[in-house]
């Protein structure tokens, strides 16, 4: 499993990277989108995979017997999930405005910025 | 308990973002809201700094869940200053956007944002938990990438796209940063983490978490090699919004660094050698980019870039005295690079232009108002006794004691440098004569606006440079001040202790 896992975000970080390295904006939308996700199963993976063992203390006793599932990256995750989601949502807005200004879909000739004024 | 006020900044902001946007049409109101409650900031911070000053490091636990398992909040005397300085720029930048910002564009919420982008950065720096700290950017990058394309102008939205892209992709590297550091510790609390990493065996993948957190707050603050959002963005939005940015924005991603690399990573001599490479670096290509370009608020950006080389370089050499110049130079650089975007809005609105081949003869038409911008500009380059000199000296001694030649090399050409640039920019703007331009019907000159708006925006700017001229005059408080933060920043254990124990 964790090395299924391990491969699988090796994959998204990649596919992701590859894909913000082209030049248009949708692209570097979905690269974004795919590395955010790469991420997330990072924080879940480094927590240790427990299977079937919840962080819940048994009623007749104080403290856990047994090794448990970490619930603080399923916390990180949630947290990092809804930010993502808001800027990514974000993201598709503004390229679509970008889109409408600019009149290009291509990053290369997105130079206005640069030019002398 | 007492140690609560420290997160009274964020209640307030908060409370004001939310109080703001119920007052969403009517922008004279929203004015007038947002300058009195960045003035009651202001004055809860000088409380709070004070508190602090007097009796050391205050922490408050989120709900009461005991460090280092609920979020901490904690204030020592770097986050103090630093939340001080916000408030000094923010009770600024308020008043000057209040006059300087279209009604259009205050129409679609710019207050309410502003407020929420304080409150990122108030959080930012006050959080003693690292995954808290993300939270804290996220907060921030959103309000700032509502700010950069409010408005939606050409430049703007181009701006924006690459603006973007890099702080969501400092974001990520910053959030794998956190997952390595967790599946290495087990822990997220900032105090607990600096004993826990000391003790990690796997001293590669510390290294490797070190410069993945390198990389990821390095874009933010904008060194070299990362810093080609910084440029082409900057420039794009109004100059309040600019003054913010370039006052605050970065500065957050130096004291994440200098947070981050004097509490969790500490005393390796590669990550060292690292930083000052990055250094020395930022130094030449910030002051090199600043040379060859025309539009003053180009020029400011580059000297951004140029003029954090200084604290990454205090950063890397590590003594008590390199991290007291790299604090000093923190506590001016947000001050004075504030009042250099407001002095690029003020140039706009007077001659309605930023370029230096246009602009001209600006010391003839206003003798005043160009004595007050030479206060700005001339600290800005250092010149004794005005702010940006006194954090050098101590920046070159450590550069000198730690044998560190290249850095003291690197400081030396940069101070010159933006001595050149900022002695053309005086010659151009100031002194040149102009060439007589046809005045745009459509455009709001300075010289037709009221006497309140005209107060607008020079206040401000009056109110930046007498801060800047206080740290330069009061240069020994202010040294004091930096000594007490460095000491605290290298013997971590009083952070430690004040979060794990309660301190006081």
């Amino acid at each position: 499993m964790e090395i299924l896992l391990a491969l699988m975000i090796g994959i998204l970080y990649a596919a992701g990277i590859y894909m913000i390295l082209r030049r248009s904006l949708v692209k570097l939308i979905i690269g974004i989108i795919l590395i955010g996700n790469g991420a997330n199963l990072l924080i879940f993976l480094l927590g240790r995979i427990t299977k079937g063992a919840p962080p819940i203390i048994p009623e007749n006793s104080e403290v856990f017997l047994d090794a448990y599932a970490d619930p603080v990256p399923q916390a990180l995750i949630l947290t990092a999930i809804v930010i993502s989601f808001g800027l990514q949502s974000f993201a598709i807005i503004l390229v679509r405005r970008a889109h409408k200004v600019v009149k290009t879909d291509d990053l290369d000739e997105m130079n206005a910025t640069d030019e002398d004024s | 308990m007492t140690q609560q006020i420290i997160i009274y900044p964020l209640f307030l902001q908060i409370l004001l973002a939310i109080l703001l946007m119920f007052f969403w049409n009517r922008i004279n109101a929203q004015r007038v809201i947002s300058i009195i409650g960045s003035s009651a900031n202001l004055a809860l911070t000088i409380w709070i700094f004070s508190e602090i000053w007097q009796n050391g490091i205050y922490s408050v636990q989120a709900g009461n869940w005991e460090a280092p398992f609920g979020i901490t909040f904690a204030a020592d005397t770097f986050s103090a200053t630093l939340v001080l300085l916000t408030a000094i720029s923010g009770l600024a930048v308020s008043v000057f956007s209040s006059g300087s910002v279209i009604p259009d564009r205050l129409r679609f919420g710019y207050f309410p944002i502003f407020h929420f982008l304080l409150l990122g950065l108030n959080g930012a720096f006050l959080t003693g938990d690292i995954f808290n700290l993300y939270v804290w950017f996220e907060i921030i990058i959103i309000s700032s990438f509502v700010l950069i394309t409010i408005g939606g102008e050409k430049a703007q939205l181009e701006g924006a796209v690459k603006y973007f892209t890099l702080n969501i992709l400092a974001s990520i590297i910053f959030l794998t940063a956190i997952a390595v550091l967790y599946g290495l510790t087990g822990s997220l609390n900032m105090a607990d983490l600096a004993g826990k990493v000391a003790a990690v065996e796997n001293r590669g993948l510390v290294e490797v978490t070190a410069i993945l957190f390198l990389i990821g707050f390095g874009i933010k603050a904008a060194v070299f090699p990362l810093y080609f959002w910084l440029p082409a963005s900057y420039h794009t939005p109004p100059s309040a919004v600019s003054s913010i940015f370039g006052g605050l924005l970065t500065k957050v991603g130096v004291y994440a660094l200098i947070r981050v690399f004097t509490l969790i990573f500490v005393g390796d001599v590669f990550l060292d050698q690292i930083l000052i490479a990055v250094a020395i670096f930022t130094l030449i290509s910030g002051g090199l980019g600043a040379l060859v370009q025309n539009n003053v608020r180009k020029v400011f950006s580059y000297l951004i870039i140029c003029h954090i080389g200084y604290m990454i370089a205090g950063l890397g050499m590590f003594t008590e005295v390199a991290v007291a110049g790299a604090v000093f130079y923190l506590i001016h650089d947000i001050v004075v690079k504030t009042n250099l975007f407001m002095l690029s809005g003020l140039l706009y609105k007077i001659k309605a232009s930023n370029s230096m081949k246009v602009l001209g003869g600006f010391y003839a038409q206003y003798p005043k108002l160009s004595l007050l911008l030479f206060i700005p500009l001339f600290s800005l380059v250092g010149i004794p006794p005005l702010s940006g000199f006194w954090p050098k000296i101590s920046l070159i001694q450590a550069g000198f004691s730690g044998g560190n030649y290249w850095t003291i090399g690197a400081i030396i050409f940069a101070s010159f440098i933006t001595l050149v640039i900022i002695a053309k920019l005086w010659a151009e703007v100031f002194w040149k004569t102009p060439e007589e331009r046809p005045r745009h019907s459509s455009f709001e000159y300075f010289s037709d606006i009221s006497k309140l708006r005209k107060l607008q925006f020079v206040a401000p700017v009056v109110f930046l440079s007498l801060v800047s001229l206080y740290i330069g005059f009061g240069a020994e408080h202010v040294q004091l001040l930096s000594s007490r933060i460095a000491d605290e920043l290298i013997n971590s254990n009083q952070y430690i202790d004040a979060v794990l124990h309660g301190g006081m």
